[in-house]
């Protein structure tokens, strides 16, 4: 994973089936002027990782046919490559039980649709800090 | 003068929306997304809902169908669930409220296993996706007409 320096910006894979979904969460990160990637799958995620070191943080959907946001988490945590990489899971049911397995698994944090300009500040701005 | 009579109906038609129960507050988030590098942006957003949203609901039916003619496993009823998660998941991402509140009582009858309810409130979501979908492309074609100095005010709440 590429490291940067407090303060730089960041460049975010944005991992949502929905391209709904997509264009809002990468207008959000791009209004906070950070780079964005966006996929429509986690298996894309994956390829995309493998392919780019610069990527500083996943924001994904948990709810994906085929892979889940929580099987991309897992994935990503269990990758000696990847596991540094801060990974933030999103999604319109707000599910303890979700979210604490989110949680536990290493996600940094566990956004609620329809995710805010307020949420995406909160969460970058706590990776920056790092 | 018209110009004027056309924004008071934008505003009106927005208004009935929200006060309908059609729209929540996420639509509001999405005015505020739009500026001038993305002048269009809610009505982008509003169609690839629709493109997406109309998609997810044949696949739907088509999961319906293939389920009226076989023995319901518990698998079936999870897979629905998944479509109509991703069916609620990008309503509460425009702000679509009626159809994101018939989703969630969709999604609870699937998990109650109960195909009944699950067919009588498939067609509620497809009633309330087509009633805003009507009422979207109305209030957009309105907004088309009054022009792109009166959005932003149009857009106001």
């Amino acid at each position: 994973m590429s490291s940067f320096a407090a303060g730089e910006l960041m460049h975010v894979l944005a991992v949502d089936d929905s391209s709904v979904d997509r264009t809002l969460i990468a207008t959000l990160l791009r209004s906070s002027k950070h780079r964005v990637t966006t996929v429509d799958s986690g298996k894309r995620a994956l390829e995309l990782l493998g392919l780019e070191s610069d990527v500083n943080m996943i924001i994904t959907d948990y709810w994906m046919p085929e892979m889940t946001g929580y099987e991309l988490l897992k994935k990503v945590k269990e990758s000696s490559v990847l596991r540094q990489i801060p990974v933030v899971i999103m999604s319109s049911e707000n599910v303890p039980t979700r979210i604490n397995k989110c949680l536990e698994e290493g996600a940094e944090d566990f956004l609620l649709k329809p995710v805010r300009s307020s949420d995406v500040r909160r969460v970058c701005g706590r990776m920056m800090m790092r | 003068m018209e110009g004027s009579n056309m924004q008071r109906q934008v505003v009106y038609l927005k208004k009935c929306l929200f006060d309908q129960g059609y729209l929540d507050e996420q639509f509001h988030q999405l005015e505020e997304l739009q500026d001038d590098v993305s002048p269009n942006f809610v009505e982008e957003v509003v169609t690839l809902f629709f493109r997406d949203s109309s998609r997810l609901i044949g696949i739907i039916e088509q999961a319906f169908k293939i389920l009226l003619c076989r023995q319901k496993h518990p698998q079936d009823f999870h897979r629905l669930r998944t479509h109509v998660e991703r069916l609620k998941g990008s309503s509460c991402s425009i702000g679509a409220l009626k159809v994101k509140s018939e989703c969630t009582l969709f999604g609870g009858y699937c998990d109650e296993g109960n195909m009944d309810r699950c067919l009588r409130s498939f067609q509620n979501v497809k009633r309330e996706h087509a009633i805003l979908r009507q009422k979207l492309e109305a209030y957009f074609q309105l907004l088309r007409q009054v022009g792109p100095s009166e959005k932003a005010s149009g857009s106001g709440n």
